[in-house]
């Protein structure tokens, strides 16, 4: 038996008695979700803390929904992107702030996702029954990356042109059709009006089309399997383990760092307002010490370093095929470490990941080094 | 009520007091700027509004039994050179239901097309159909260089 505290069954008479109630539950089932709230639990442990961090992606992302939909009130893609973003940010009140707000929501939102990731890779939350979580969860955080790249750009500053001219190198590296997917996504040899409608477009409607879904399906898995403990944990007796229950006392606490993140953004969206560049021009030179948002910084200090190794063009595609050989393994790790028992395969997931966060944070720090 | 417990009661209403206010300071700071950025354009359109005279340029070349569409702020307005040498200025925005009139020479009247209402083109009147107020008359005086209009 498990020493969670099992809520008291809530009296509620009038819920009983109340004929609207009865009326729409009849119709939604709305005792059945009370019920099923009721008896959701999460796991408590020493490594509880890190069941917060997906709860502060979704939040980051709502704040995200929210501000994106303020900014698009004014925002005009195609020729006009640089001015309406200066009216934003200079004439309209507090335009400053929301824009602010959304720039750096975006960063702490991958920030928090990349927290979440990790922290379920290294409690080996991927295995089984929760395969499709993790896939889920990948999925996202690949949405996620193309978001910041797409909405790097609608400002149109000299940032974005270069950094969208830099990133879209990355896929015309791709053998034989990169070239034309790079061209389909620049909409022409440049970058332009018309790379700014069609980023414009992926932005605001294709990716929020295939990420809502898709959220929906990871969040409806942690309902149906719950939060997973770690080896750990679930190696002790039923007797030893802990949890509690969801409603009210896991998600008081969920929302208290929903707070704590509002005030954090807040106070990092007005004291440190988001800047905006000169216009783009493709005649200027690129400014010095130019480098990528950080999140971007490794994968391309990665290819940058292999690309040294190997010179040339052979060079840039062995880098390709390692990178995406990784980024493989990575996401089929569940299919990998896939047994309950902590041996020779754990252990190797394990060291696998210790690499992939040693890579990470070296490549970043040499990054920032080489663009001082 | 035994004391103990009313002190009880009194510190908890007290502290939700406080929590219920800190909230709506809490809500209010988060939705002012955002009331205040929406705000913007229609600020701006005040702004414009506050303007108490227009000179349209070279309006004075404009022949007689015509009519010139301006902006007096941010609603449209209309100069009218009448055949007999009048110059009429008059708000261009229907008293119905807001659509633009239009001057009409050949039937001497303005005509909004919405729902029919008919204007008087000398005094802005409302002459029949569902206009229920008269256009606004503004003063207009003509010079070599253009014609000003102003608030009458």
């Amino acid at each position: 038996m498990s020493t969670q505290t099992i809520p008291k069954p809530i009296e509620k008479p009038t819920e009983k008695a109340n004929p609207l109630y009865d009326w729409v539950d009849e119709r939604l089932g709305v005792s059945e979700m009370m019920a099923f709230a009721r008896h959701k639990t999460v796991p408590v442990h020493s490594q509880s803390f890190w069941y917060y961090w997906g709860g502060i992606s979704l939040f980051l992302f709502l704040v995200q929904c929210f501000t994106g939909v303020l900014l698009l009130v004014y925002y005009r893609p195609g020729a006009e992107a640089y001015e309406s973003v200066r009216q934003i940010t200079f004439v309209m009140h507090f335009g400053w702030l929301i824009r602010s707000a959304h720039a750096w929501s975006a960063n702490l939102m991958m920030f928090s996702i990349l927290v979440h990731t990790f922290s379920v890779y290294f409690m080996k939350a991927y295995r089984k029954p929760r395969e499709f979580g993790w896939l889920s969860g990948m999925a996202l955080l690949g949405i996620a990356s193309v978001f910041g790249f797409s909405g790097y750009l609608l400002p149109m500053d000299e940032l974005s042109y270069f950094a969208t001219k830099v990133g879209l190198e990355i896929p015309s590296a791709i053998p034989w059709i990169g070239p034309a997917i790079a061209t389909m996504l620049r909409g022409g040899p440049e970058v332009g009006e018309f790379t700014v409608q069609r980023f414009f477009a992926l932005h605001v409607v294709v990716l929020p089309a295939l990420f809502v879904p898709l959220l929906a399906f990871h969040l409806w898995l942690v309902q149906r399997h719950g939060n997973a403990a770690p080896p750990s944990v679930e190696a002790l007796p039923a007797s030893q383990r802990k949890s509690m229950p969801f409603v009210p006392n896991f998600l008081r606490k969920d929302l208290a760092m929903w707070l704590i993140s509002l005030n954090v953004l807040a106070l990092l969206a007005s004291v440190f307002p988001w800047a905006l560049g000169k216009q783009a021009d493709s005649l200027v030179p690129a400014p010095a010490g130019i480098h990528p948002e950080w999140y971007f910084m490794s994968p391309f200090e990665m290819l940058k370093l292999l690309g040294n190794i190997l010179p040339g063009e052979s060079g840039e595609i062995a880098g390709l095929l390692l990178f995406t050989l990784g980024i493989a393994l990575w996401i089929l790790i569940p299919f990998y470490d896939n047994t309950k028992e902590s041996g020779q395969k754990a252990r190797a997931a394990h060291y696998f990941g210790l690499l992939a966060v040693f890579l990470l944070l070296a490549t970043t720090v040499i990054g920032y080094w080489a663009a001082r | 009520m035994p004391p103990a417990e009313e002190n009880d009661l009194k510190t908890r209403r007290a502290f939700l007091a406080a929590a219920g206010a800190a909230g709506l300071l809490y809500t209010a700071a988060l939705a002012y700027p955002i009331y205040r950025y929406l705000a913007s354009p229609n600020e701006m359109a005040m702004n414009a509004t506050a303007v108490t005279e227009v000179t349209l340029k070279d309006a004075q070349k404009l022949p007689a039994g015509s009519v010139l569409m301006f902006k007096f702020g941010t609603a449209p307005a209309m100069l009218i050179h009448h055949l007999d040498g009048r110059w009429i200025g008059l708000t261009a925005v229907c008293t119905h239901l807001g659509c633009t009139v239009q001057y009409e020479p050949q039937a001497d009247r303005i005509h909004c097309a919405c729902h029919g209402g008919v204007y008087n083109p000398y005094s802005g009147a409302n002459v029949s159909g569902p206009p229920p107020k008269p256009l606004k008359l503004f003063k207009v005086a003509v010079n070599e260089t253009g014609v000003e209009v102003s608030r009458a």
